[in-house]
């Protein structure tokens, strides 16, 4: 994507919602970032659109995991500036609590980061940073290598 | 006679298929249908949309519509597998992405529910284009079955208030 190569050969902060913003999937999920220094939180704005069982009603898993493997990717691009989009090659979601229809907040850590892949922890949460919804940890491609 | 048995089925699996997904607002918005159902087993696709796309440059799906394909797959799998409807639960889903979906495809899932103990559901899922033995994605998942709406707030009541009434 232009907005990470710029970003990576003038040796620029990524603007972090700009790049996001260009991806048309995570518009269509509505994800938002908040960076205070180096501290990256992304917001899953509650819209009816994510839920998943209207009964209780709750947020759908899948739409849980997208945003926990886009909160990775954005943690990656912002971490890692190696000019090219991250690609997942596994993530596993561990669901912890039903996500209730209101806003989801999330944070990734970077475990370790190698040459070629990278192993991301990442959390979400709603109104209680200590009572996560989901967790997720996975591996994401950094430089492709058929992609040079 | 026959005809009628078979048109009878044929609406019956038309209703199952739809009874799957139907309330699933986020299954509808991003065009989910059910293929085909078999005990245990469900099929479903998700066709190519240019809202789907994860990256711009190639037009490639996002892995969290595969994420979703996959989850809501395996969750109907085990709706298919249980005796009679109840609440289910992802405790966890595990997912590998082989390679990249191919743009303007069609995304087409099949999940197999192969294992039932009391609490819990096995299930392995597979995501491809026209043949399953090419994947894009596989997963592995467990559910827990008659999970209680996860309810727990008035248990911590109880235990913080006391059981009675102040």
């Amino acid at each position: 994507m232009d907005i990470l190569s710029r970003a990576h050969e003038r040796g620029e902060t990524l603007d972090l919602q700009a790049f996001i913003d260009q991806i048309p999937y995570t518009r269509f999920l509505n994800i938002k970032v908040d960076r205070k220094g180096s501290e990256i939180t992304t917001i899953l704005k509650f819209h009816h659109e994510l839920i998943g069982n209207p009964s209780l009603p709750a947020l759908h898993g899948g739409a849980i995991g997208a945003f926990l493997e886009t909160t990775a990717i954005i943690q990656l691009a912002y971490e890692i500036s190696s000019g090219k989009l991250p690609k997942p090659v596994d993530i596993t979601i561990d669901y912890l609590r039903s996500g209730r229809p209101v806003d989801t907040y999330a944070r990734a850590r970077i475990n370790k980061q190698g040459r070629r892949v990278a192993n991301v922890h990442v959390e979400a949460w709603q109104e209680d940073r200590f009572k996560p919804i989901a967790a997720a940890h996975g591996h994401f491609l950094l430089t492709p290598p058929d992609e040079g | 006679m026959t005809d009628n048995k078979a048109a009878a089925r044929n609406l019956a699996l038309m209703r199952m298929k739809e009874a799957l997904i139907e309330h699933v607002p986020h299954a509808r918005a991003i065009g989910m249908t059910v293929v085909d159902v078999r005990r245990g087993q469900a099929w479903l696709m998700v066709p190519y949309d240019a809202k789907l796309v994860g990256n711009p440059d190639t037009g490639v799906i996002h892995g969290g519509v595969i994420t979703t394909l996959l989850d809501n797959a395996s969750g109907a799998a085990v709706q298919l597998a249980l005796p009679e409807r109840q609440a289910i639960a992802t405790l966890d889903l595990r997912i590998d992405y082989m390679k990249p979906a191919t743009p303007g495809e069609d995304l087409h899932c099949h999940a197999h529910c192969y294992k039932l103990t009391r609490n819990i559901a096995f299930v392995r899922g597979v995501a491809y284009h026209k043949d399953p033995a090419d994947p894009i994605a596989t997963s592995v998942g467990t559910f827990m079955l008659a999970a209680n709406r996860a309810e727990v707030m008035p248990v911590e009541i109880d235990k913080i208030l006391g059981k009675e009434a102040q």
